[in-house]
């Protein structure tokens, strides 16, 4: 990747002082990930430009983050081309005195405004040219663009995310270098390290005054630290010692269930119409069947009622967080009470037998179709728990959402969704088969037309003691 | 002196060794047992409590004997318990356990005077007990003490009186009478005959036996019949069928087993009060109408021949079991009152259905064995595998047919019945209404896996590897019932001695000579995307071969097990697509199946990785020509200003070509798919069908069968190019080499270098690589980058190691060969499934992608 840097007028030629580089040379820095190159393809009393070519050695990149993934996106990507944290690194590397605004030949240029130009041919943008010139523009940049095409022989595929950039501005050298080395990795939105403290230091240290003050100082500082959340805050309340106003991170692939339901509270009320009816028929052992990461354990917890509590997952990932939701590494007769099982849900499993109530709340959905047999008999006939909660959604009502196309499911990953007819033969067609009882319940606000939100089911065994 | 006392001791058992302290116990155990079959409380109290005396310890250590006990009968092994057992408390958790495991209790009371044991006792150097501890022990054994013992559950009681007796005593093993291992067949096991005896001897003569000399079926290759029971009641002619089977019993042409007909006239034989009801009442009707002489005989030989029936065998070395009513895993060739009822009832709910018949639990879909389980009792419309178990009893005497599965070769045969002899109570069903979902257990896949391979031993799975991999079965493959099998990875060919290439054919050819391969197949690489598609011949099949109800009658999936097509109307297109081929090449009769797998590529690679070529590869193109076009700008400036920067101009040139080449490389693969018609299938391997894994056949027949498949749907399905050669002659090499020259110059992916043998060994026996790939200069940019052939990069890019990858390669083909093998055998689903499971977890372990 190479960026250029040209200085026009009358002082154009200071820009070798400034850089501490010298213009009749070609220069070679060796860096860990590569090579950067400093030379001159303009030099001229009006016109100086200076170009930082840098070389990423892909095979030593590839080679270096074998433990991390292994995958072929080590080894086949974009990084060697685009502008990224890579080119930042070089950058401060390569031009470090410059951007630390120190230059002993000429120090009465170093805080003297220029006319500069800064060019870069493939620089990642995510979220496209407005974002780049919501960044730049405040900072008194003149920004031109250009979206390339992913590849000009399949139009169809569209733009790439990358943009061919000029950034004309007048001010001293040291601050160009600077934003663009702060704001390189912010519109790409990746970087090639470990983010951990000391990059809030470098973050406040490289943005001094202008980023306080930078209208779009919460991106930055979000994607700055990665999204780091603790990070962030530390970032923007060192920012602003009155940093009173709350700090809402940026919605990053949104869940979309989230949004649509955040409006009528459907979690809570939910999970709360759950808990009462495991609690009705006076359960004292519990299983919550697809618990994710513990909102529903956590609730029953609290409950005397319950003196076993059992949450099963077939995400470690997801109980991992459920165990730190509930501490079960510091609450020691809580480790009695409470056990996470990975489990599946299509599979029998002894641990599953015998609870006096289960929960399956809004898991069906998350199931294959041609698999729902094998979840029945694993379900009804092998763990056969006194009474099942089953709670899913009722597709009828997503004509209420407002943001959801018609036709779509309210996650991506929901195998499907069933109106309330479709749900009532499921269940009844269990009840039967497997010698249960079963009656329904609305959760939530229940529209005239399209009935509640969510359809909920309480199946309980025949014959069981009560 | 008399002939010494000899003891039948079954083996396996349970034997029980009981006496006082110093009776001589220990010293029997080992005079007739191994001393790893004996377990002795002392041992185990000093195992706990670091000292024989330890009396502490009583109690963990007889846990821990119960446990260790419980371990070795669970695996078939005489075990010997060497304690006092004087009290029942003692006895009763022991001969429980023996029934748990179904296995007969013995018991072994060692009955000495008191005098030779305190004398033992006073010579002893270790230890001594109070005499009056001793005295104790002896008043135990006194009269009625063998009827206590009997009354605890023991099968047998011996008691040996006196030092002379215990020292001379001998002791017999005997087999149990349902161990039959060592008897390998070959067989003919006949269902439920219920008096058909027309249809019993069409069949038997259609599987070539013949009255011999004596007037007794036999067959003329020895192969012997084996009766499933129920011999009579309900049909024509019940004693003409008794008649048959007992001839060849005695002459040794066939073996019985019980059913729970026979045993009821056996019960009314023996005079016992039974309900005359369920065609017994025919039975007996010709056995009245015997002239009183002969009767008597009759009933006298009938009785004596069901009362000596065991109920049911074990035989082939553990791989086949015949029982009338069907056996699970945990009774086979074993002895117990439960393994008996179950064998002449099966498993009961003991609830009556509507029909007021006992409702029957299906025991076989939870079964798992490694036998071949072959049995009848319910009558069906069909006989079918079911988890590797068979019912065919298929309802003679209702009218339906008499049925034979051949062994060895699991072959029907049938003859139709003459007529309708009995009506059913209920309608007879195919097999208790087709076959149940699979319902898998998920503590056989949360552990580490050790999966025996015909092709290279045991498997071992580590457990985090299967943990991962039942989140990906749980959540993102096809039905598991489809997982027929999932493709092994392919290892490269080692790096090419050329400087300027990193893979080419001579290495490949170079690696299959050394491991003694005279011939190999180079197939052409087809670049698409991996998939295995199951074929069915229609809806039908797909619900009695893979128990789905599948509109599509098919299924088509990654690799990885993962949906090939995220659209179900496209997968059904693919799939109805197909089958079309299938059925105008006429396949299903040239095969005699109903379904089939392949392994093929699908093309374009676009169709399935579209997302990754637009994120990952279109991307990194659209940077590099941009990024590199302005830095050689740059560059020729500044060379024009007279700096000396040719050598980096140069570079970034050549560097700016690679990206170029890197673009039209990864192009080839892409275009637009509007409808599945402008897909492509490249199939190039048959792995199976109804029975069979074709495993057996060369790479040429795999082709040649294909390639019929490809003429009915010519440009939809290619028939994959291909070059056969001699290792040993130059020239056949040479041209194949040149053939991949031209075919990797014209954008080509690679070949694909196999052994002729889908399964091949070296000199020394051991499996080699089943293929291996050689890629194109052009399309490995793709996998090393756009800049990999510059000097300095593939130098060191050629540091390569494939050992971890040629190991994957082998175990994950070992464990997809087993897959098929153990499905083409019917063995019981789940235990095809953890083979294919097994490839899936293995491809979660870490080995270089590029490879």
């Amino acid at each position: 990747m190479l960026l250029a840097i040209a200085a026009d007028g009358a002082h154009a030629e200071d820009l070798s002082y400034l850089l501490h580089k010298h213009p009749g040379r070609t220069q070679e820095f060796s860096l860990k990930f590569g090579t950067a190159y400093v030379f001159y393809p303009t030099w001229s009393a009006t016109r100086c430009e200076a170009a930082l070519l840098l070389e990423i050695d892909a095979v030593e990149l590839a080679r270096r983050r074998r433990g991390a993934s292994w995958t072929l996106f080590d080894y086949v990507n974009d990084r060697p081309y685009a502008a990224s944290s890579f080119l930042s690194v070089a950058l401060a590397r390569v031009f470090g005195t410059a951007m630390s605004a120190r230059c002993d030949a000429r120090p009465d240029r170093v805080h003297a405004p220029m006319r500069l130009e800064a060019r870069l041919s493939a620089l990642p943008c995510r979220g496209g040219e407005t974002v780049l010139r919501r960044l730049f523009e405040p900072l008194g940049y003149e920004v031109e663009t250009e979206r390339l095409p992913l590849d000009p022989q399949f139009a169809e595929w569209g733009n790439s995310k990358y943009v061919s950039a000029l950034f004309k501005t007048t001010r001293p050298l040291h601050e160009l270098l600077t934003h663009l080395y702060v704001l390189m990795p912010v519109l790409d939105d990746e970087k090639h390290y470990y983010v951990g403290e000391d990059e809030v230091d470098k973050l406040l240290k490289r943005g001094g005054d202008w980023l306080e003050n930078h209208p779009e100082r919460q991106l930055i500082a979000e994607r700055y630290l990665r999204r780091h959340r603790p990070l962030v805050r530390a970032a923007l309340a060192r920012m602003r010692e009155d940093a009173s106003e709350a700090v809402e991170t940026e919605e990053h692939g949104a869940a979309r269930e989230g949004a649509l339901e955040r409006k009528v509270r459907l979690n809570e009320i939910r999970l709360k119409a759950a808990e009462e009816a495991l609690k009705e028929n006076g359960a004292a052992t519990v299983l919550d069947l697809g618990c994710g990461d513990g909102k529903l354990l956590s609730r029953l917890r609290k409950e005397k009622q319950f003196v076993k509590i059992v949450g099963a997952d077939i995400s470690s990932v997801a109980l991992g967080r459920a165990h730190r939701r509930l501490r079960l590494d510091r609450q020691l007769q809580s480790r009695e009470r409470i056990q996470l099982i990975h489990s599946a849900l299509t599979y029998e499993d002894r641990r599953l037998k015998g609870f006096d109530a289960a929960a399956l709340i809004e898991v069906i959905e998350h199931i294959d179709p041609p698999r729902l047999k094998a979840l029945e008999m694993a379900l009804f006939q092998k763990a056969q728990p006194r009474r099942l909660v089953v709670t899913t959604p009722n597709r009828e009502y997503n004509a209420r959402f407002e943001t959801l196309p018609p036709g779509k499911l309210r996650h991506t990953d929901h195998r499907f969704e069933w109106t309330r007819a479709e749900f009532q033969a499921w269940i009844d067609n269990a009840a039967k088969q497997y010698g249960y009882s079963v009656h329904t319940r609305p959760v939530g606000e229940p529209d005239a037309e399209l009935g509640p939100p969510t359809q909920m089911a309480i199946f309980d065994r025949k014959g069981a003691p009560r | 002196m008399n002939e010494p006392r000899v003891l039948q001791i079954p083996d396996p058992s349970l034997v029980v060794l009981i006496g006082a302290s110093c009776s001589g116990k220990s010293s029997f155990a080992r005079k007739h047992f191994k001393s790893t079959e004996t377990l002795s409380s002392d041992a185990f109290r000093a195992m706990i409590g670091d000292d024989e005396n330890n009396m502490d310890a009583t109690r963990d250590a007889f846990d821990a004997l119960h446990y260790v006990t419980a371990k070795r009968l669970a695996s078939r092994r005489l075990t010997v318990i060497d304690a006092t057992n004087l009290k029942s408390e003692d006895r009763k958790p022991l001969t429980q356990l023996a029934r748990e495991y179904h296995l007969f209790p013995v018991a072994v009371i060692l009955d000495m005077p008191e005098k030779v044991c305190q004398e033992r006792n006073r010579n002893r150097t270790d230890r001594q007990l109070p005499r009056a501890v001793i005295n104790q022990h002896i008043r135990r054994i006194d009269r009625r003490f063998a009827g206590r013992v009997k009354g605890d559950g023991f099968r047998y009681v011996y008691r040996l009186r006196g030092e002379e007796e215990a020292n001379s005593v001998q002791i017999n093993r005997q087999p149990l009478w349902t161990d039959r291992r060592g008897d390998v067949g070959p067989f003919d096991i006949i269902g439920d005959i219920h008096g058909c005896c027309s249809e019993l001897e069409a069949l038997l003569e259609t599987l070539g036996y013949a009255r011999n000399e004596r007037g007794v079926y036999a067959h003329p290759e020895e192969r012997r019949a084996i009766f499933l029971g129920d011999l009579a009641d309900r049909g024509p002619r019940n004693l003409d069928v008794l008649r048959i089977a007992m001839d060849m019993h005695e002459e040794g042409t066939a073996l019985c087993v019980p059913g729970n007909h026979d045993v009821k006239l056996l019960r009314k034989l023996q005079g016992r009060n039974v309900q005359i009801a369920h065609g017994l009442e025919k039975t007996l009707a010709e056995m009245e109408a015997l002239p009183e002489a002969e009767r008597t005989a009759f009933e006298e030989k009938t009785a004596a021949f069901i009362d000596g029936m065991v109920s049911h065998y074990l035989l082939d070395g553990g791989k086949l079991v015949a029982a009338h009513a069907g056996m699970p895993e945990h009774m086979q060739g074993r002895a117990s009152s439960p393994a008996r009822d179950f064998a002449l009832y099966g498993e009961t709910t003991g609830e009556t259905d509507s029909y007021g018949l006992p409702e029957r639990l299906d025991w076989a879909i939870d079964y798992k064995g490694r036998a071949a389980v072959v049995y009848g009792h319910t009558a069906v419309t069909r006989a079918e595998w079911v988890n590797g178990t068979i019912n065919i009893d298929t309802g003679c005497v209702y009218g339906g047919a008499l049925t034979a599965l051949r062994y060895p070769e699991k072959t029907l045969v049938s003859v139709p019945a003459e007529k309708q002899y009995s009506v059913p109570t209920k309608p007879l069903e195919a097999d208790e209404g087709g076959r149940p979902a699979l319902l898998l257990n998920i503590a056989d896949y949360q552990r580490k896996m050790l999966i025996h391979t015909r092709l290279m031993g045991n498997v071992i799975v580590n457990e985090e590897n299967a943990a991962a991999a039942l989140e990906v079965m749980t959540r993102f493959t096809a039905a598991p019932e489809w997982l027929v099998y999932l493709p092994p990875t392919m290892s490269p060919c080692e790096v090419s001695s050329r400087p300027d290439m990193l893979e080419r054919p001579e290495e490949a050819f170079a690696y299959f000579e050394k491991e003694g391969v005279e011939q190999v197949v180079c197939e052409e690489k087809y670049m698409g995307s991996r998939a295995v598609a199951v074929i069915c011949q229609n809806e039908e099949a797909a619900e009695r071969r893979f128990g789905v109800e599948s509109p599509a009658g098919g299924a088509c999936y990654t690799r990885t097990g993962r949906p090939f097509f995220s659209d179900e109307a496209e997968e059904e297109a693919v799939i109805r697509r197909l089958r079309a081929a299938f059925d105008a090449a006429d396949f299903w009769n040239a095969h005699e199946t109903d379904w089939a797998c392949i392994d093929a590529e699908i093309m374009p690679w676009s169709v399935k990785a579209q997302e990754l070529i637009k994120g990952q590869y279109a991307s990194a193109g659209a940077a590099g020509e941009a990024s590199l076009s302005l830095a050689g700008e740059a560059l020729r400036r500044a060379e024009a200003r007279g700096i000396d920067i040719a050598y980096l101009r140069e570079r970034v040139e050549q560097r700016a070509e690679g990206v170029g080449l890197y673009r039209e490389a990864y192009r080839r693969y892409c275009w637009e798919v509007g409808s599945i018609d402008d897909l492509r299938i490249a199939p190039f391997h048959l792995l199976a069908a109804e029975g069979r894994a074709f495993l057996d056949k060369n790479h040429l027949w795999h082709l040649s069968a294909l390639n019929r498949l490809a003429e009915a749907d010519p440009g939809w399905l290619i028939a994959a190019a291909h070059k056969t050669v001699r290792l040993s002659d130059e020239a056949q090499r040479q041209e194949a080499i040149e053939w991949w020259e031209r075919l990797t110059e014209e954008g080509g992916e690679g070949a694909v270098v196999k052994p002729l043998d889908f399964i091949a060994y070296n000199q020394k026996k051991r499996l080699i690589q089943p293929a291996l790939k050689c890629r194109g200069s052009e399309y490995l940019r793709i996998i090393y980058g756009p800049e990999y052939l510059m000097p300095d990069r593939l130098k060191r890019l050629k540091q390569r190691g494939l050992s971890a990858k040629r190991m994957l390669a082998l175990r994950e083909f070992a464990l997809g060969a087993e897959a098929l093998e153990r499905r083409a055998r019917r063995e019981p689903i789940s235990r095809a499934h953890e083979c294919v499971f097994a490839v899936l977890a293995l491809e979660s372990e870490p080995v270089d992608p590029r490879l």
